[in-house]
């Protein structure tokens, strides 16, 4: 297989099927999650459980004092990697052509350079944060297989994409091939995997809230 | 006109400027140093202009750098052909155009006089024979 | 066909100064990005250069290459090479035809078997070879048979470096490229559609002065195919800076702007149009507005179209998104349907026990 094949069956078919895997595979999650239900809450409610519920999904993002002294190097090392990829993934124009390829929708994108120098970081970043689950004692009991994968499939990009766009190594073609193969791969892993917290986080921030909104508390 | 010397076509847009490379202060050094080594050793030395990322700009800054001196002499082979000494003695700029007037080659030589300048022995072997014939021609119709 | 004289010679008998001569090793050695101290050199071993025979056989092809070719005017000099190169048979460009001129062909072979130049345009039938022939001969037997005795082989242009046109799918006549076939001599692929008329003349020279030149993994030379478009274009600095064309002739387009989102092929495409440039160096297609088409690597007529960025994916994916969410819907209700009722079948025979029961196991 040629190296322009290969580009062409990552950008073909194999594209259409990592789609399919992961859109199916997030909504059956998120359908799962939904028809489960709750059980009734039949005491009388003393707040609004949907403002709860909306305030908790945006306060959510700002850490509470107390995690952040318990592990605050898991917190700031989070929110870096976190934007990066927020920022690597949705502001680079090529990545913005797929979006609108597929959604129709499209916005401004960020100077390559800057973003160049944002993978970098993150990358860093996503190091720092592997180094630290082997060497800190709880981490390290708690990890799995699974996490240490989800790992692998979420720096995978990233280093491919750096690759591709410095060109290093082999042919254009193949490096922007491996990089979308990349991405396919932690799209077909995303819904059954931790990764699906992209979309459950705002049903779990919805419901903690909720919750607590009904009965009138702070949340 | 662009970098080649043909006229910039009136529909093209006017090519944005690309930002400098700074490999011209590092060109003139390289000029200096065989200059210097001209004259310890008799060392000769030469330049070739395409190698060397210009923006467009720079390079007429450069030629503008290195100005005209005493010597310019336009060449006739298989299209013209400029050699011109610049303000700095030993220091020849070598243009290369083709019958089109498009450059082909563009040099700067350090040396006493660029070869290309000097008459070739084989050019000098066939003119000879020309001469040779035109003379034996004239003593027999004499 | 005299192949006593060599290059040097023939340019004395024409005229040529060895000033001339001089001046074309510099702009060659120039050309082919050769350091200066290459000129001396170049010119030694081209004016020792003896008439090789070349044969130059057009397949499945337009005459895109040859007319590239013939509109070479770097310099004269390469026109006088292909003059003392002792064009022994060009299907195109030569007067005679039918049987004299396949008996020139047949003559030039054995008279320089084993050392005669094999230049290929055109792709070629591998199967049915009823699709193209000469003079009654198929291509492929052609080929196999001119390529036995040939010392190399340059395959010019991306149909007989690839396949090119004639492959692109459906492929009807089953066009294979020239290495597809010939497995056992040195091949130098000239892809381009058509190629650069200098890197056409450049590699042949090339080829004549020091043999067979450094080639990459598509066996292209790599001192005119070793870079990519985007690596060498005037519009990269607009590409880092985030700033691209969105339609043609829009805004950005009009300010020179970045033609990624156009399609422009650039990045994957090797050749040397963004450095030589096309009419002796007037211009290349991203310089006058359009996207590259990637046209000196294979399979461009079916690399997804000439239009869609690169970044793309080639299929309808929100159509794909939508079914596979529907999929999901379905499986999703199927599949929380069922885990109600293993809850709810649950709590129902939830036994409850009692510290009756449990005094009663004690």
């Amino acid at each position: 297989m040629t190296d322009t094949e290969f580009l062409l069956w990552v950008r073909g078919p194999a594209f259409n099927v990592a789609t399919f895997i992961l859109c199916a595979g997030l909504v059956i999650r998120v359908l799962e999650i939904f028809l489960l239900g709750r059980k009734a809450n039949l005491a009388e409610a003393r707040g609004s459980a949907a403002a709860g519920g909306l305030r908790t999904m945006l306060r959510r993002f700002i850490p509470d004092a107390g995690s952040f002294e318990r592990s605050g190097f898991t917190v700031v090392s989070g929110y870096i990697f976190h934007i990066g990829l927020f920022i690597v993934i949705f502001l680079f124009v090529p990545h913005i052509l797929v979006f609108e390829s597929a959604t129709g929708l499209s916005w401004p994108g960020l100077p390559s350079n800057i973003i160049d120098a944002t993978n970098v970081v993150t990358m860093i970043a996503l190091l720092a944060v592997l180094i630290h689950r082997i060497k800190d004692p709880v981490m390290r009991m708690l990890s799995e297989f699974n996490d240490y994968l989800v790992w692998f499939v979420t720096i995978l990009p990233l280093i491919t994409g750096y690759l591709a766009f410095h060109r290093i190594g082999l042919s254009a073609a193949m490096l922007i091939g491996l990089h979308i193969l990349s991405v396919e791969l932690l799209m077909i892993l995303f819904p059954f995997t931790k990764l699906s917290h992209a979309f459950t986080l705002w049903m779990a921030r919805w419901y903690n809230g909720a919750i607590a909104g009904y009965k009138g508390v702070q949340s | 006109m662009t970098a080649n010397g043909m006229p910039a076509p009136a529909f093209a847009a006017s090519a944005p400027c690309a930002p400098p490379t700074g490999n011209l202060v590092p060109l003139l050094h390289e000029i200096r140093h065989a200059l210097t080594r001209w004259l310890e050793q008799g060392e000769e030395h030469v330049i070739d202009l395409r190698s060397i990322p210009l923006a467009p700009g720079e390079e007429d800054s450069l030629l503008e750098q290195l100005g005209a001196g005493e010597v310019n002499a336009r060449l006739s082979i298989l299209g013209p052909s400029d050699i011109i000494e610049t303000r700095y003695p030993g220091a020849w700029l070598i243009t290369h155009y083709n019958e089109n007037e498009s450059i082909t080659g563009r040099f700067i030589e350090v040396c006493e006089v660029p070869g290309i300048l000097k008459s070739q022995a084989d050019d000098i072997r066939a003119g000879l024979e020309r001469l040779e014939d035109q003379l034996s021609y004239a003593e027999t119709t004499a | 066909m005299s192949k006593d004289k060599t290059l040097g010679e023939t340019l004395q008998e024409r005229g040529i100064s060895r000033r001339s001569f001089l001046k074309f090793c510099a702009t060659t050695a120039s050309m082919m990005a050769l350091p200066p101290t290459m000129i001396p050199v170049i010119a030694a071993t081209l004016e020792k250069l003896r008439r090789p025979s070349v044969i130059w056989l057009s397949f499945q092809e337009c005459t895109g290459c040859t007319e590239s070719l013939t509109r070479s005017h770097s310099a004269t000099i390469e026109e006088l090479i292909f003059d003392t190169i002792s064009l022994d048979y060009h299907h195109t460009l030569q007067a005679a035809a039918g049987t004299a001129a396949e008996h020139a062909r047949e003559e030039a072979m054995k008279e320089n078997h084993g050392s005669y130049i094999l230049v290929v345009d055109g792709s070629i039938p591998g199967e049915n070879n009823g699709y193209s022939t000469i003079a009654g001969i198929s291509n492929k037997d052609m080929l196999l048979d001119v390529a036995a005795g040939a010392a190399a082989i340059v395959a010019i242009g991306s149909c007989a470096a690839f396949g090119g046109i004639p492959k692109a799918d459906p492929n009807p006549t089953g066009a294979v490229s020239v290495s597809d076939l010939v497995k056992d001599k040195p091949i130098v692929n000239v892809p381009g559609c058509p190629p650069i008329p200098a890197v056409i003349t450049g590699v042949l020279v090339q080829f004549l002065t020091f043999g067979l030149p450094e080639l990459d993994q598509l066996g292209r030379p790599a001192a005119f195919y070793g870079k990519s478009i985007h690596d060498r274009c005037y519009r990269r600095p607009f590409y880092d800076k985030g700033l691209f064309a969105d339609s043609f002739d829009d805004e950005g387009a009009k300010k020179g702007w970045c033609l990624f989102k156009l399609g422009c092929k650039g990045p994957t495409t090797y050749n040397a149009c963004a450095v030589t440039k096309w009419n002796d160096g007037t211009s290349f297609p991203i310089e006058a507005g359009h996207p590259c088409l990637g046209c000196s690597e294979p399979d461009f007529w079916d690399a997804g179209s000439f239009y869609k960025a690169l970044s793309i994916p080639t299929g309808d994916i929100g159509k794909t998104a939508v079914y596979a969410g529907t999929a999901g819907l379905v499986a999703g209700a199927a599949l929380g349907a069922s885990l109600r009722a293993r809850k709810q079948s649950a709590v129902k025979n939830h036994e409850r026990v009692t510290i009756d029961d449990l005094d009663q196991e004690s």
